[in-house]
């Protein structure tokens, strides 16, 4: 079935499960440290391979950013809570389970607002953000294309075996019928950005720090009871998490229609071509028996500690925008622009640097990031903002025009010096030298009296024609205003 | 009290199930009649448990035990990989996983 036909005869549910990956040092439950990449099992100790006699200790900076993710979601933190063992057998957990938490999560009761492209912001609940530990890595050998099916064994990575993990989950997502699948990246968007501004993770996709979990279901209106959702698991880029619920939305309707029932089950997305396909049921494999885990004692944190946590929280991404919109007087879309550029940074360096907030503006999204795509390479590591900052004022102060500004950039891109240097080493600096200016403009009236003639017969485009002669004998340094003045004052004066 | 929480065959298979033991139906018999036996016992408790005597998972009133965030001696790949059965590219071998896809 269409996706439009799909959301015009039914409401969609989400629920997001959001993991990740957060930056410590070292693991959760062991001091092994806590790094990606690097060759396999050399970041394991005793206790993140499970060996018999080894003892968890908790991380305490893991529950510090746990409860920094925690306020930053307006979620309450748990006066007292404990960590619980999910049983389940699979290679890539040594103990035969997880160090999670169950029915005491360290924080719980949230809300944040999800801005969407357009600017429609949807307030998403936050229902739990619970501690847990990440699993190890497993390469399946001898089928196809590394999958399980056909493979004769698997081989497994511990590296990641222990890794802190916050899993946040949020209560149904409802009423935002075809703006499902938009609604479920920008969210997933709006808490890698939270992450990054409070330094908990890198929060980089593709590596996997992050990673989503997506229900979704469908029902007749929205006053129905929700119904029978499907969980299409590990969906790892903002784009395939609008792909993956458009995908489930229009199954699930087509299914609806043909008056079938939906099987409640997980999922796996398929980059390729946009699909999910059935994992395996919700059955006895999900009876993961919690119980406390005996070998860690319940976390308490102080009020003291959260109320120290929750002061030293940087400015969020949503507070931090309103205030720039305010203080920059540009527009919504414009401040998107920057931030879905990764720009906002440099741009609001270039600010307190002293340009002014369009200047800055056109600089890093304008120049800088069209050389960025032309190298490969990241906008903000080609300029400091102090340099842009001074390349401006060089403009403002008329000493460069911009085709001088872009060749002065193009010096300081390859790092041969500030914006000044760059300038006085090229003498790129625009001719004030007004003997130089009118010995050139002389000399080019001189050399064209038809165009002479055509400027005395008011035809003032003419004085372009002039313009080039001007700029070749300054080496393009003539400012074009002043030149043009003293054009007309001689033809005309 | 235990007749209440009496164990069925059927509820100790699943758990077999779960906790990959398999066992003949006179195992099962058995263990469910052992645990009913054993439940009994520890049921007394709840005679002497009260409104005021919390449930508790942990019998010392501790709380916080937390380390510093600093990386330690890590194993290394051989010594890690040193008890295994079987390893290849320094990597734990395992026998081929069924099931999940």
């Amino acid at each position: 079935m269409k996706y439009e036909d799909a959301v015009a005869t039914y409401d969609p549910a989400l629920g997001i499960e959001v993991h990740v990956e957060l930056g410590t040092a070292t693991k959760m439950f062991d001091d092994a440290p806590n790094t990606f990449g690097g060759s396999a099992n050399e970041n394991t100790t005793p206790t993140s391979l499970g060996l018999p006699g080894a003892l968890p200790v908790v991380n305490r900076m893991a529950i510090e950013y746990a409860i920094r993710i925690g306020l930053a979601l307006g979620c309450q933190i748990a006066e007292s809570c404990r960590f619980a063992r999910k049983n389940y057998f699979y290679p890539d957990l040594a103990k035969n389970f997880q160090t999670s938490q169950a029915d005491e999560p360290i924080a719980f009761d949230g809300s944040i607002d999800v801005e969407l492209e357009d600017g429609t912001i949807v307030p998403v609940a936050i229902e739990r953000a619970h501690m847990e530990e990440d699993a190890g890595k497993n390469t399946h050998v001898g089928g196809a294309s590394g999958r399980i099916h056909g493979a004769d064994h698997s081989l497994v990575d511990y590296n990641r075996a222990g890794v802190p993990l916050v899993e946040i989950v949020t209560h149904p997502i409802t009423g935002v019928g075809d703006r499902a699948p938009e609604v479920a990246a920008a969210y997933v968007r709006t808490l890698r950005d939270i992450f990054r501004a409070l330094g908990v993770s890198e929060a980089r996709m593709e590596q996997g720090n992050v990673r989503a979990d997506i229900n979704v279901s469908l029902r007749k209106d929205a006053d129905a009871p929700l119904g029978t959702r499907t969980e299409t698991k590990n969906v790892n880029s903002f784009r395939s998490i609008d792909r993956a619920v458009r995908y489930e939305i229009a199954r699930q309707a087509e299914i609806l229609d043909q008056g079938g029932a939906i099987v409640q089950e997980t999922r796996h997305f398929h980059e390729s071509d946009g699909s999910t396909s059935s994992g395996r049921p919700k059955s006895d494999a999900d009876d993961y028996r919690y119980f406390p885990e005996p070998d860690l004692v319940p976390v308490a944190p102080s009020r003291d500690w959260v109320e120290e946590i929750r002061a030293g929280l940087p400015e969020l991404p949503a507070a931090r925008r309103r205030r720039l919109l305010d203080d920059w007087g540009i527009s919504e879309l414009e401040i998107r622009d920057i931030i879905n550029a990764g720009l906002l940074d440099p741009v609001e360096a270039t600010v307190v640097a002293g340009a002014t907030p369009d200047a800055a503006r056109k600089w890093w999204m304008g120049e800088i990031a069209r050389v960025a795509k032309q190298r490969e390479v990241e906008a903000d590591g080609l300029a400091t903002p102090a340099n842009v900052a001074e390349l401006q004022q060089l403009i403002d102060d008329g000493k460069l025009n911009d085709k001088l500004a872009r060749k002065v950039l193009a010096g300081v891109v390859e790092g041969r010096g500030t914006p000044s240097q760059v300038m006085e080493a090229d003498g790129l600096q625009i001719v004030e030298d007004t003997g130089a200016l009118e010995a050139a403009v002389d000399e080019a009236i001189a050399a064209n009296p038809d165009v002479v003639e055509k400027i005395r017969g008011g035809k003032m485009q003419a004085v372009g024609a002039l313009m080039g002669p001007i700029m070749k004998a300054t080496r393009g340094q003539a400012d074009a205003g002043t030149a043009r003045e003293m054009i007309l004052a001689r033809i005309n004066g | 009290m235990a007749d209440a929480a009496a164990i069925t065959a059927g509820q100790v298979e699943h758990l077999a199930e779960l906790a990959r033991i398999a066992m003949t139906s006179e195992e099962l018999e058995k263990t469910a009649g052992d645990l009913n036996e054993i439940l009994a016992n520890v049921a007394r408790v709840a005679e002497v448990a009260t409104d005021d005597v919390p449930a508790t998972s942990h019998p010392i009133p501790l709380t916080n035990v937390l380390r510093d965030d600093v990386v330690g001696s890590p194993l290394t790949a051989e010594q890690a990989l040193s008890g295994a059965p079987a390893s290849e590219d320094g990597k734990f071998l395992v026998p081929q996983i069924l099931g999940e896809d």
